[in-house]
Formats: C-alpha cells, structure tokens, sequence
C-alpha cells in the first residue's frame, strides 16, 4: 500500500523563518497613499481568497516614491508583500524589475525541480540564481526560499510581486 | 482523550476498516481525514464494484445484443434505479446522470432556463450558494436577460425568510442549497417549496452536502428538482445525478447532443430519446455509475438514519470540545445548535489566516480545507476572506476531533499566540 513518500517532511521551520513571521506580525509599509497621484492596484489568489492592494507612487526619475500595502492574506502572502515593500521603496523602475525578476526565478526554478526529479533543498543554490538573475541581492526575501518546498504556497509568496508588476505596467503606460 | 465508542449508532471502527485509505499514514502520523465536504474518502465495496465492472463486465451499454454488454447495461441501470429508491424519487427515469452536481445544475440552467427564462423574469438564489448554482445562472441571465435575486443570511447563518415572498413574487425559480458546505446549515427546503410553489415558482435544490449526510426524500422535501455528487457520498468521481419531475424533465429540451441521447437522426433533423437518455449523451462513465450504486448500497446498510444520528452526536461532541479547549480564540461559523446543522465546521482561530492554520494541521496529518470554498458571496457576508473547514463523515469518530482540537493548539503555539 502506498505510504509515506519516504522523503524527510520539510519543516514548518522551512516555511516559517523567523524573518518571515516578524513581517507578519509587524508588516513594513501597511496602508494607503491618496490615489491619484499613487497608482492603485488590486491582486487576487482565487485559489484561497487572499487579496492585496498595492500603492504605488512613483517620482519624475522613475523612481518609487512610495509604496503601501492594503489587504489581507496569509502569513506568506503579507511576509512577501511587506518585504517586497522594504525592498523596492526608492528604487529605480530597473531595479525593482531585475529584484522581481530574481523574487521570481527563485520561485519558479523550484517549481519546476518539484515537477521534476530531485528538491535539492539544501539552500547553496542561492548563489547560482544570483548569478543567472544578474547579481541582485535578495536579502530577507532570501527567507522566502522555503516556500517552495510547499507548492501550493508558491501563490501567496508571489501574489504581491505579479500585483507589483501590473501596477508598475499600469503606472508607466 | 476520548475511547472510541462502538455504542453510537453507527459502528464506526468498523466503517473505518471498509475504507483502505485510512490504513495509510503521513508524516509517519495516522491520517486524520476531516475534508469529506470537499469529497469522501471511497469504501472497499465501491472500488471493488468499478474494479469487478472492468474485469468481468466491460462494454459499452445500450448498444451490444451480446451477454456481457446486456450486463453492463444491466449494472448500470441497477445504479439508477438504486439511486432514484435512495432519494425517494417515484421512478429511475426520472434520474439523470451527470459528471458531478455543476454539471447537473449546468444542464438545468440551459435546457430548463434556456427554454422557460426570459427579460421580465426572475430566478431566486441565496447568499450562501456554492459558485455552482450562482455562476450558471448569471451566465444564462448576461444571455436572456431575467434577474437574479438574492434571499440574505443572518448573523446565525440562517437564511433571512422575511422578504421571501416578496422576492419570490414573480420568479419562475428559486435555486437553493439544502445544506451551506460552509456553515453546514439545514435549509427549511420544504417551507422554501411550499412559498414557491405559491408564487408559482419552482423549487431547485443543491444537496451535494445534503444527500450523503441525510436520509433524502425528494417528495418529502416539496423539489422539483435535486441534484447531488457522486464523490461526496463515498462513490467515485466523475459522476453525479439531476432528479427531476418527470413531466418538467419531458417538457425540457436536449443539453449536450450525440449518440445516446437521440431517438432518430435525419438530415433535417432529430427525435430525442425518452428519459432519462435524452439528456445523458455520449458514452456515459460505466465504471463511475456503477461505483455510485455500490457507494449507495454502503450507505444503505449502514442505514442514513444512523449516519445522520452519528453525525449530530459528533457535531455536538466537536462543537463542545472546541469551545471547552479554544474559549473565545476560536470560532465556528454558523448554527450553534446541532440538530440545525451539519458537520460542517468552518473554523477561525485567534488572528491566524486559513492557510498559516491548515498548515500546521498537515504537519499533523490533519486535512482540513482552507480557503473559500467556492463561496466567495457568503465570504463576504462572513466578513472574512477564507475559512479553515473540518467536515466529518461515517468514519470520522472522538479521536479525529482530538487530533484536529490537538493540531490546532500545535498552530496556536507554533505562531506564539
Ligand atoms: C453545496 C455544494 N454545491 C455544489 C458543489 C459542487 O460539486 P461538484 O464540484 O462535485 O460539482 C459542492 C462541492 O464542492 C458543494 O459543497
């Protein structure tokens, strides 16, 4: 009969750094900005109901501004989103697309390796997506790393940076 | 800790041996399975049932003059007839299968509403319908133009009567689910048929939560209209069912067209069968159908009486332990009394969000369901974006809600609260 997969069971530990509850508890950024001049906009996980609002207001050289979060959600969705938040305020356009692009590939790589064969779990692989994203520091959102030992979170941790990407696509049409 | 009790109504070690699954383990835990509202876990007897139809009995059905497609056939319609005696229905013709209960309501939306529903008029629904009886119905109405109107939920989570007739002055329809898989609420479905009816109006009832928890007599009940899943009732996937009035059901034009479903075909063009076919076209799932009869003969046996009864005692005994154990940091959402509902439990602890609580449940090999339950409506009138939902069924017993009640504190001290 079918049992266990046999597979050691990644940890609560895995999902739930430290970093990643203190954002939770205490989220950077939370708010409004008066919209205009911010750009608002919305993004849902249909899957589990989980809803963000992103204000984003950017200056003349293209920078941002300002950036608040509104919604509600998850430990992952509002960690990712209130890191995302430190992360890119006073960040030029570029930059906040090579992090997001970085967030991402981190992200997605694992989600392919579960797809397939092998989760090297081990955390040095960080180095090398570094390098193929360009060298962009993730810093704390490097925590966010274990979520993709569990699929099914990847949703929630990348929920404020899709709704990040349309605003800054709505915002710079 | 609470024993196990085989004093209940219903033996329920025994029921949990007829279901393989439950031998299984995760995280190296016993699996604790509190997620049959989403869908049951399959006794011995069923899987047996589909397994024997493909080993002894494979062929198509209502085609073959040979021995075992006459069996087939047999087997099948056997299904039928079982489930039509299930529900109280006067007779098999007037069950209709379908892939699942959206389906069933799919088919009603268009071949009834497409037929009888126009500008002027106005079909009933309720704020804590599941996606499945509220999408059909605001496609079909984007299509001819009839409104939608909505009978509200009271903090309860009750269904609010006072407007009742007012709303349903006019409608050609009201469409309601006999039990909230988010609240676990009974309906009054035969007080809803009788003002229906005295409107004029027809009375259409989702009982997926309804048919595998409680003894269901359609005549009982005052429907013109029920439609359930297979899969929640200890059948397979893949199949479900519509009951209707027959002379509702002969007045309804074909759904989906094909073989099967066809008394003749000319060039210009055709006859559709008699019922049930005329709306069961292509090949239908065999195996499924049969496996469905095989899940409603388990359920017979056990007798619907006794699930209900073991039911409202486990209800009771997860209401009670959840209250004793979490105070005020816990809420189950939905009728305290549980005589007046079902072992739906829709749970919110402390501040922690569905997901974060359904998380640590897993670890605990505890499966509850997180999220909205594809009751986005009934959400917002909760004031909430998601749940996390326990549902119990026959082989759920004291020890499970000990496991969940345990795993639940786990999720309580994991987040420091
Ligand atoms: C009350 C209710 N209605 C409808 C459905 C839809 O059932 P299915 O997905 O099997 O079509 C469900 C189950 O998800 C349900 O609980």
């Amino acid at each position: 009969m079918l049992q266990d997969k046999g597979e050691p069971v990644p940890g609560l530990e895995d999902l739930y750094r430290e970093i990643i509850l203190d954002h939770y508890r205490n989220p950077r950024n939370r708010g409004e900005l008066e919209s205009p001049p911010a750009h608002r906009v919305e993004g849902f996980n249909p899957l589990c109901g989980d809803e963000i609002v992103v204000y984003l207001r950017l200056d003349d050289d293209g920078r941002v501004d300002d950036i608040k979060i509104g919604g509600q959600g998850c430990s992952i969705s509002q960690s990712s989103a209130s890191m995302m938040s430190a992360a890119v305020k006073g960040k030029t356009l570029d930059e906040v697309q090579d992090l997001t692009r970085a967030f991402k590939a981190m992200m997605s790589i694992h989600e392919q390796e579960i797809g397939g064969e092998g989760d090297e779990a081990d955390g040095d692989d960080g180095e090398a997506e570094a390098a193929a994203s360009g060298d962009v520091r993730l810093g704390d959102l490097e925590a966010l790393r274990g979520v993709v030992k569990f699929p099914v979170r990847i949703k929630c941790a990348t929920l404020s940076w899709n709704t990040l990407a349309q605003g800054i696509e709505e915002a710079t049409a | 800790m609470a024993a196990v009790t085989t004093e209940g109504p219903l033996d329920v070690a025994a029921v949990q041996a007829d279901f393989p699954i439950l031998g299984r383990t995760v995280h190296g835990k016993r699996l604790v399975y509190l997620d049959s509202a989403a869908s049951s876990q399959k006794p011995r007897a069923v899987l047996d049932a589909m397994d024997r139809y493909y080993e002894t009995t494979n062929a198509n059905v209502h085609r073959g003059v040979y021995e075992i497609a006459e069996q087939a056939t047999a087997e099948m319609e056997g299904a039928r007839a079982k489930v039509a005696d299930f529900i109280g229905a006067p007779s098999p013709t007037e069950v209709v299968f379908t892939k699942n209960f959206t389906e069933a309501f799919n088919l009603l939306a268009r071949s009834w509403g497409g037929a009888n529903l126009g500008p002027g008029d106005a079909v009933v629904l309720s704020h804590m319908e599941h996606h499945s009886n509220i999408v059909p119905w605001q496609i079909l109405a984007a299509e001819k133009g009839f409104e939608l109107r909505w009978l509200p939920v009271d903090a309860e989570g009750q269904l609010e009567l006072g407007d009742l007739d007012r709303l349903l002055d006019g409608a050609k329809l009201l469409a309601v689910t006999a039990m909230s898989n988010v609240l676990g609420t009974l309906t009054p479905v035969r007080h809803l048929a009788d003002a229906a009816h005295a409107a004029g109006a027809l009375l259409a009832v989702d009982a997926c939560q309804y048919v595998p928890h409680v003894p269901t007599d359609v005549g009982e009940l005052g429907a013109d209209f029920l439609a359930f899943s297979g899969h929640k009732m200890c059948g397979p996937t893949g199949i479900g069912a519509l009951w209707g009035r027959a002379e509702l059901l002969e007045a309804m034009p074909p759904f989906l067209g094909g073989g099967e479903m066809i008394r003749d075909v000319r060039l210009d063009g055709f006859t559709p069968n008699e019922l049930p076919w005329k709306f069961e076209a292509g090949t239908p799932p065999i195996a499924e159908t049969i496996g469905l009869g095989a899940a409603v003969d388990y359920l017979e046996a056990l007798g619907m009486d006794a699930v209900r009864e073991h039911e409202v005692s486990l209800t009771a005994y997860a209401l009670r332990t959840l209250h004793e154990r979490f105070g005020d940091r816990l809420t189950v959402h939905g009728p305290a009394e549980p005589a007046a509902r079902g072992g739906v439990l829709s749970m919110a602890l402390a501040d922690l969000h569905p997901h974060d609580v359904a998380q640590v449940l897993d670890q605990e090999a505890v499966c509850v369901r997180a999220g909205h339950h594809c009751a986005k409506p009934l959400m917002r009138v909760l004031g909430v974006g998601a749940t996390a939902r326990a549902s119990l069924y026959v082989y759920n017993d004291e020890r499970d809600v000990d496991a969940l009640a345990d795993a639940l504190d786990s999720a309580l001290a994991f987040f420091a609260l």
